[in-house]
This record gives structure tokens, C-alpha cells and sequence, in this order.
């Protein structure tokens, strides 16, 4: 099961052994400077991040039914779902939104990765789905600020990183477009977490169909204003054929996926798919549908970059906005203690004062021409 | 009156008789045929389910033709139902269709309400044929008779089960119009979750007592192929206006990469078992069940509402006339009473009115006064300051006068002995300035 196509980080260290004799070769070809040595460097990042070994968190979304389990099963070809039960429709007329955590330690070539995926049931499948999406709100406030309390404390050791990395958001295929709780969803989100959209089921729309349906999703993510994950821009030195790949794959999205738990016969080989009447559906076939390039871009080139945005651009909102409200706070009421050294912020107190005293004087200006302006009509009744 | 009439005809036997030959009025069906032919037929769909979810391109393919309709959004406020009236004809049968579409139907964050224009829509039709049969003069067979006949449910087909919103309105729904639920798209689940989700969706409605339409099964022609038809519902069905070439025909189908779904191939699609029960065998039925059960239903509802009854307590049976008779009165009595109250209503409003116009003039004839009287004391004021000014310039004349004369006496006289005089004059003078 593990022996199969090149990993992300086995491209990574084949690349970087390249990249290593190339060097070399250089620097033996110029007999005035030695070499140092530094080009081993990222062979060393290497080392060091397979012996630490790595995490992800991801979460998906969307109403029951839409093949949420299947793909996750799929992209990580495991089972991680045994013995689920599933509601009734009558129980779930009033359902509320749960979070349930699944962690898994999954190993690939020497490469240990904990995959955490953050499952909820009952999104949107309520009659009355107001705020359905507060509980996962909720769920990722808290990760961040459990993780803001961890960083701002006393002992970094071992810091636990449970922030939600990406979310999936299923789209169901039977609409015109996305809906309203989809839009309210995406835009409750999209400033917490890099949600990635996916068209679900796709086996029941035809090429033409995807392409429009695709188009009018595209079309009112941008009406909406609503801010998905975007693929970083490839570096301007990169060959033609990754930047044409890279092109391609930015005007496929949003994905539109097929997921499926049995391994069929098709064209003399076992492969992933859904067996119909009329024909078989391969998961794998790109001309069926785009869960290869789904499973690249999140597994084998983009996973670490999810992370990157999740550090530096979620997280550190949420860090900035959690101080500012906590100064704000301060300022009111001088009791209440503070778990973090609060720096003093002097440079905008002594642009008040000058302000304040400008003031001042303007007032006292004022009120002497006052006076003067009493004394003369006073003087003048006289 | 006819309840007496019934009874005399219950003591008589009823006797079969065998006849000599042949009469004839074994042609009364043919008759009754040929004249709803000339009538023409009208037919009433209700078509329910989410946005995109294949309402339209079903119709398109039941009826094999192309229905306008413009592609609803997702953003609708509320659920919202678009009739539209089509006239058909097939080898001289006249059929006038109506179909129904629910506009923005599960498109809401809060569906709470989502099933009430539908209700409502289904009840305005029965209220419309009510108010026809209750007329004086009324002319049913003219009439177009818009009662639903049939509500076709279209589920999506998620896998698992039924969505709750499907569960609740179903629920509403079926003791109103007949139902039939249809699973949507169904070119997205494989065989075998097929039979799963036929399982789970039937069970799950019979728990829930919704009772969806059976096609029945006391007719012994088509007592069989109804009874088999009964055990493949809910039917999943797909929708296509598309031809695509298979084999060396032009059929309808979608064609994906992976193969092309035929619509009419029963092995990919329950569309055949639906046209054939819907158009093909029940559609008569339907209509008889709307008239016979639900609108029957829904009349006597009503009417039980309005105070009518069968029996009173004490079991003998009320005329309609009296009872309406008694009604209408009431009513009158009641218009006459709120005629009153209006009258007072506005007698008292009138009255209020001018009390408060007296008021205001009153108060506008004080300030009058007021501004008058400070006319006047400013006039008086005035007029003092002038005579005033009129005495000073009067005693100024007099002594400018008196001056003159001295001035003159002076100069009459000699001019240097008088000059000292003269001199205590004008000191004179000056001080009187």
C-alpha cells in the first residue's frame, strides 16, 4: 500500500541531491574558492524534519451525504471510518452541528505524518439551519487560542498544534450554484481557515455541465467576496511545463470530486471506482474527474504551504485582533491582570499630549478674546 | 326528504334479470368515452423539490416536449410556486396540463416554513372548486379544474436517507394531494446503493406514517402490473432532452466519459416504470382520488368549519337551507353591528376634532389681544416722547424768540453800555441752552 508513486519529500530529496552535485561540481570547477559545505543544508532540514515527523489537521464539511467519508478514505487510502452510525431523517430535524476529531499516524517511507480530520455531522442538515456553522467557528477559535495561550507561555516545549490547517467544503452537484448557507458558511470562515471547495459527486453531471457549473461557482465566490485558498504564484524562473501545470490548475478549481471505498475491474486493472450499468467511474482518471489533481495539490505539493498560511496569515489575525482587545480591555479597568508582559505604548501617548495641549491653548485664546469682548460692550454701556 | 326515500327502496328486493337479446346500452362507456374526448381532459402535476434538482427536464422528457421555464436562483426569499397551463393533443385526445413548479424550495437557511405555500397553493385550488360547487348558478363541466391531481416529491439522492426538510414536508403533504415520491438524478447511485436507498427511504416513510399513493390493485386489468409497479417505488429516475447516438439509434441519454445513461433502458432507470404508471395506466385514477378523497376531505373540513353539520345532537338531520339560512343572519347582525361602531367611531373623532379647532382659536384670538395691547402701549409711548420733543422744541422757539428781541432792543439802543449786558445776556442765553 505504501509502495506506490513519489511521496512529496522523495521528489524533495532527489531534487535536493541534484541541486548538491551541481554544486559541487561548480565549486570544483573554480580552483581559487574551497568548498564550504553549506549546500548541505537542506539535505540537514531533511534529516531533521523525517526524525520529527509531521502534522496536519484537516477538517471537512458540507451537508450529509455528500460523500464527505468516501473521499477522505480515498485521498488517504485508509478506512477511517468503521462502525459510524448514521441519523434518521426524523432525528435529524433538530440536529445540532458536533465536532468529532479523528487521529491517525500514517507512515510513508521512513516520512511519519499525524493526520488529524475534523468531521461535522449535522451541518446543515437541520430544518432550520440559522448559525449552523458557530459550533465550527467555535471549534477553531478555540484551537487558536489554545495554541496562543501555549506560545505566550512559560514552558515551549512541547507545544501541541491542533489549529485546523485547511477545510474542505463540499458543494452539492444537484444546484445551479452555490446557496445560501453555503455562501454564509464560506464567509464566516474564510478569514480562520484556508477552505478549499469541492464540487461533491460529481459522477452525475456531464463534462459541459461541470464547466458551467464550475464558472457560475467561480462567479459568485468572487460576487460574494468570499476569500478561498489561493495557490501561491509560481517563481517567475520555474520551466514552462510546471508553470503551464500550475496554470491548469488554478482554472480547475474549485475541484470537482468523486470518492469511492471498493476497488472494481476496469480495462484489465483493480482500480478505485463506482460500477454502473452504463460504464465504471475511476477515481483515479483524470478524465473523470479531478481528484488526482486534489490529491496533489493538497497532499503532494501544497500541504506544507496550508500550514505556512495557517501560521502566518490566520493565526497571526487572530493573535493581533485577541491583543488589541485585550489592551482595549486594559485601558477600562486597571484591576484585572493581564497573563501577558504588555509592553508600554509610548509613542501614541505623546502624540495625545501634544494634541491635548494644542487644545489647551486654543481654549485659553478663546476664552480672552471672550473677555476682552465682554470689557467693551461693558465699557460701551458705560 | 331523500334519507325516507332510501329506505323504501332498501325493503324492495333487487332482482337480476336475464334478457332476450340484444339491447344496446352495453355502448354507454363508448358514449361516456367519446363525450369526455370532445370534452378534453385536464390534467394537474405539483412538482416539489430543491433547486436543480430536475424538475423541469423530467416534464420536458414525460411529455417529450420542451416546457418554458427560466432557470430559478438560489437566493429566493420564500418558497414561491409557478403554474403554467399547456394544451396537449395526442391522436385526437385534447389534454389540458397544468404544472406547478416550487420556486426556491430548500433554499433557505431556515426552511421552517417552506412547506406552507405549498399547502396553501393546494388548498386555494380546492377553495376555488368549493366556491364553483356552492354557487347558484355554477357550471362545473365549463369550469377548469385546477385541483392538484398528482405531487410528484423529488428526493435527492444523498445516499443515506431522506433529508428532514423531505421528511416534514412529506408529512404535510399527504393527506392533501397524492404523492409520489421520485428519487432525482438518480444516475449518481450505483445499483446496489440503489436498492439500499429504496430500503431505507420506504421504511423510513412508513415509520413516520406518511402515506405516499398506491397504485391500486382492485381493477383486475391492471391489478398485476400496478401491484409490481407498488414494490419498485420510490422510482429513480433521470431526465434528458439530449439525443445521443448509441448503437445506431438517436436516443435519449447523457453521455459521460464513462458510458451514456439511457432513459428509457430500464436497466439504468425507473423513467419507463414512471411514464407507464403515471400517464399510461393511473392517470385516471389519480383524478378520481383528488375528487373523490382529498377534496372530499378538505370539503368537509371546511364546511364543519362554517358550522355545518349532519346531525345535531339530538340526531335529526339539518336542511343545508336552514342552517345557512341561520348563518346568513348572524352575519347580517353582525355587519349591522360593526356598521354602528364605525358610525360611532366617527362621531366621536368628528367631535374631538372640532374641540381641538375651538381650542386653537381661542388661542389664536389671545395672542391677538396680547399683540394688540402691546401695540398700544407702544403707540402711547411714542406719542409721549413726541409731545415732549414738540415742549422742548416749543420752549427752544420761545427763548430763540425772546433773544432775538433783547438782541434787537440792544441794538436800538447804544451798543458799548449795554455791551456788558449784552455779554450777561448771552451768558444768559448759554446757560439756558
Amino acid at each position: 500500500m505504501i509502495q506506490r508513486k513519489v511521496t512529496d519529500f522523495y521528489e524533495c530529496e532527489a531534487v535536493t541531491r541534484e541541486h548538491l552535485a551541481i554544486l559541487s561540481q561548480l565549486f570544483f570547477r573554480l580552483p581559487e574558492k574551497q568548498y564550504v559545505g553549506f549546500a548541505t543544508l537542506p539535505n540537514q532540514v531533511h534529516r531533521k524534519s523525517v526524525k520529527k515527523g509531521f502534522d496536519f489537521t484537516l477538517m471537512v464539511a458540507g451537508e450529509s451525504g455528500m460523500g464527505k467519508s468516501t473521499l477522505v478514505n480515498s485521498l488517504f487510502l485508509t478506512d477511517l471510518y468503521k462502525d459510524r452510525k448514521l441519523l434518521n431523517a426524523e432525528e435529524r430535524i433538530n440536529q445540532t452541528v458536533e465536532i468529532i476529531k479523528h487521529t491517525v499516524d500514517i507512515e510513508e517511507k521512513g516520512v511519519k505524518l499525524k493526520l488529524t480530520i475534523v468531521d461535522t455531522p449535522g451541518f446543515g442538515d437541520a430544518v432550520n439551519n440559522n448559525e449552523c456553522w458557530k459550533p465550527i467557528t467555535d471549534y477553531i477559535d478555540q484551537q487558536f487560542e489554545q495554541y496562543f495561550r501555549d506560545e505566550s507561555g512559560l514552558n515551549r516545549k512541547n507545544i501541541q498544534d491542533n489549529r485546523v490547517h485547511c477545510c474542505l467544503y463540499f458543494i452539492p452537484p444537484f444546484g445551479h450554484g452555490l446557496r445560501p448557507v453555503d455562501v454564509e458558511f464560506m464567509k464566516a470562515l474564510h478569514e480562520k481557515v484556508n477552505i478549499i471547495p469541492l464540487i461533491a459527486k460529481a459522477d452525475c453531471l456531464t463534462p459541459n455541465e461541470i464547466k458551467k457549473l464550475k464558472d457560475r461557482i467561480r462567479e459568485e465566490i468572487d460576487k460574494f467576496g468570499i476569500k478561498v485558498y489561493q495557490f501561491p504564484e509560481c517563481d517567475s524562473d520555474e520551466d514552462e511545463e510546471f508553470k503551464q501545470l500550475d496554470k491548469e490548475l488554478k482554472e480547475c478549481t474549485p475541484f470537482a470530486v468523486i470518492g469511492s471505498n471498493t476497488v472494481v475491474e476496469a480495462r484489465g486493472q483493480r482500480v478505485r471506482g463506482r460500477l454502473y450499468p452504463w460504464g465504471i467511474v475511476e477515481v483515479e482518471n483524470q478524465s473523470h474527474c479531478d481528484f488526482v489533481k486534489l490529491r496533489n495539490m493538497l497532499i503532494r505539493s501544497h500541504m506544507h504551504d496550508l500550514k505556512d498560511v495557517t501560521c502566518d496569515v490566520h493565526y497571526e489575525n487572530y493573535r493581533a485582533q485577541c491583543i488589541q482587545e485585550m489592551t482595549s480591555k486594559l485601558a477600562q479597568d486597571n484591576r484585572m491582570e493581564s497573563p501577558i508582559p504588555i509592553l508600554p505604548l509610548s509613542t501614541p501617548d505623546v502624540e495625545t499630549e501634544k494634541l491635548i495641549k494644542m487644545k489647551d491653548e486654543e481654549l485659553k485664546r478663546m476664552q480672552e478674546m471672550l473677555n476682552k469682548m465682554q470689557q467693551q460692550m461693558h465699557d460701551k454701556d458705560q | 326528504m331523500a334519507a325516507n326515500e332510501i329506505d323504501v327502496f332498501a325493503n324492495e328486493e333487487k332482482r337480476t334479470l336475464d334478457l332476450g337479446g340484444h339491447v344496446g346500452f352495453d355502448s354507454l362507456p363508448d358514449q361516456l368515452v367519446s363525450k369526455s374526448v370532445a370534452q378534453g381532459f385536464c390534467f394537474n402535476i405539483l412538482c416539489v423539490g430543491e433547486t436543480g434538482i430536475g424538475k423541469s427536464t423530467l416534464m420536458n422528457t414525460l411529455f417529450n416536449t420542451t416546457f418554458e421555464n427560466e432557470e430559478a436562483s438560489h437566493y429566493e426569499s420564500d418558497v414561491q410556486l409557478r403554474p403554467q397551463t399547456y394544451d396537449l393533443q395526442e391522436s385526437n385526445v385534447n389534454l389540458k396540463l397544468t404544472i406547478v413548479h416550487t420556486v426556491g424550495f430548500g433554499d433557505q437557511i431556515n426552511k421552517e416554513e417552506s412547506y406552507k405555500p405549498i399547502l396553501e397553493y393546494i388548498d386555494a385550488q380546492f377553495e376555488r372548486y368549493l366556491e364553483e360547487e356552492l354557487k347558484i348558478r355554477r357550471s362545473l363541466f365549463n369550469c377548469h379544474d385546477t385541483r392538484i391531481h398528482i405531487c410528484l416529491y423529488f428526493i435527492a439522492p444523498t445516499g443515506h436517507s431522506l433529508k428532514s426538510l423531505d421528511l416534514v414536508t412529506m408529512k404535510k403533504l399527504d393527506s392533501k394531494v397524492n404523492l409520489i415520491p421520485v428519487i432525482a438524478k438518480a444516475d449518481t447511485v450505483s445499483k446496489s446503493e440503489l436498492d439500499k436507498l429504496k430500503i431505507k427511504i420506504m421504511s423510513e416513510l412508513v415509520s413516520n406514517g406518511v402515506q405516499i399513493y398506491q397504485f391500486p390493485t382492485e381493477d383486475e386489468a391492471v391489478a398485476e402490473i400496478n401491484s409490481s409497479m407498488n414494490t419498485h417505488l420510490p422510482f429513480a429516475v433521470v431526465g434528458s432532452v439530449d439525443d445521443v447516438k448509441v448503437g445506431n439509434k438517436m436516443v435519449k441519454a447523457r453521455l459521460y466519459p464513462w458510458g451514456s445513461v439511457q432513459v428509457e433502458n430500464e436497466n439504468h432507470c425507473d423513467f419507463v416504470k414512471l411514464r407507464e404508471m403515471l400517464l399510461r395506466v393511473n392517470m385516471e385514477d389519480l383524478r378520481e382520488q383528488t375528487h373523490a378523497r382529498h377534496y372530499e376531505l378538505y370539503r368537509r373540513c371546511k364546511l364543519e368549519e362554517m358550522g355545518f353539520k349532519d346531525t345535531d345532537p339530538d340526531s335529526q338531520s339539518f336542511s343545508l337551507q336552514e342552517t345557512y339560512e341561520a348563518k346568513r343572519k348572524e352575519f347580517l347582525l353582525d355587519l349591522q353591528r360593526k356598521e354602528e361602531e364605525m358610525r360611532q367611531m366617527f362621531v366621536n373623532k368628528v367631535k374631538e376634532t372640532e374641540a381641538e379647532l375651538k381650542e386653537k382659536e381661542k388661542e389664536l384670538h389671545e395672542r391677538f389681544e396680547q399683540l394688540k395691547r402691546m401695540h398700544q402701549e407702544e403707540k402711547r409711548n411714542l406719542e409721549e416722547k413726541r409731545r415732549e420733543l414738540e415742549e422742548e422744541m416749543n420752549a427752544f422757539n420761545r427763548r430763540k424768540v425772546a433773544a432775538e428781541t433783547l438782541m434787537g432792543q440792544a441794538l436800538q439802543g447804544c451798543s458799548q453800555p449795554f455791551k456788558k449786558d449784552k455779554d450777561k445776556k448771552k451768558a444768559n442765553l448759554n446757560k439756558c441752552d
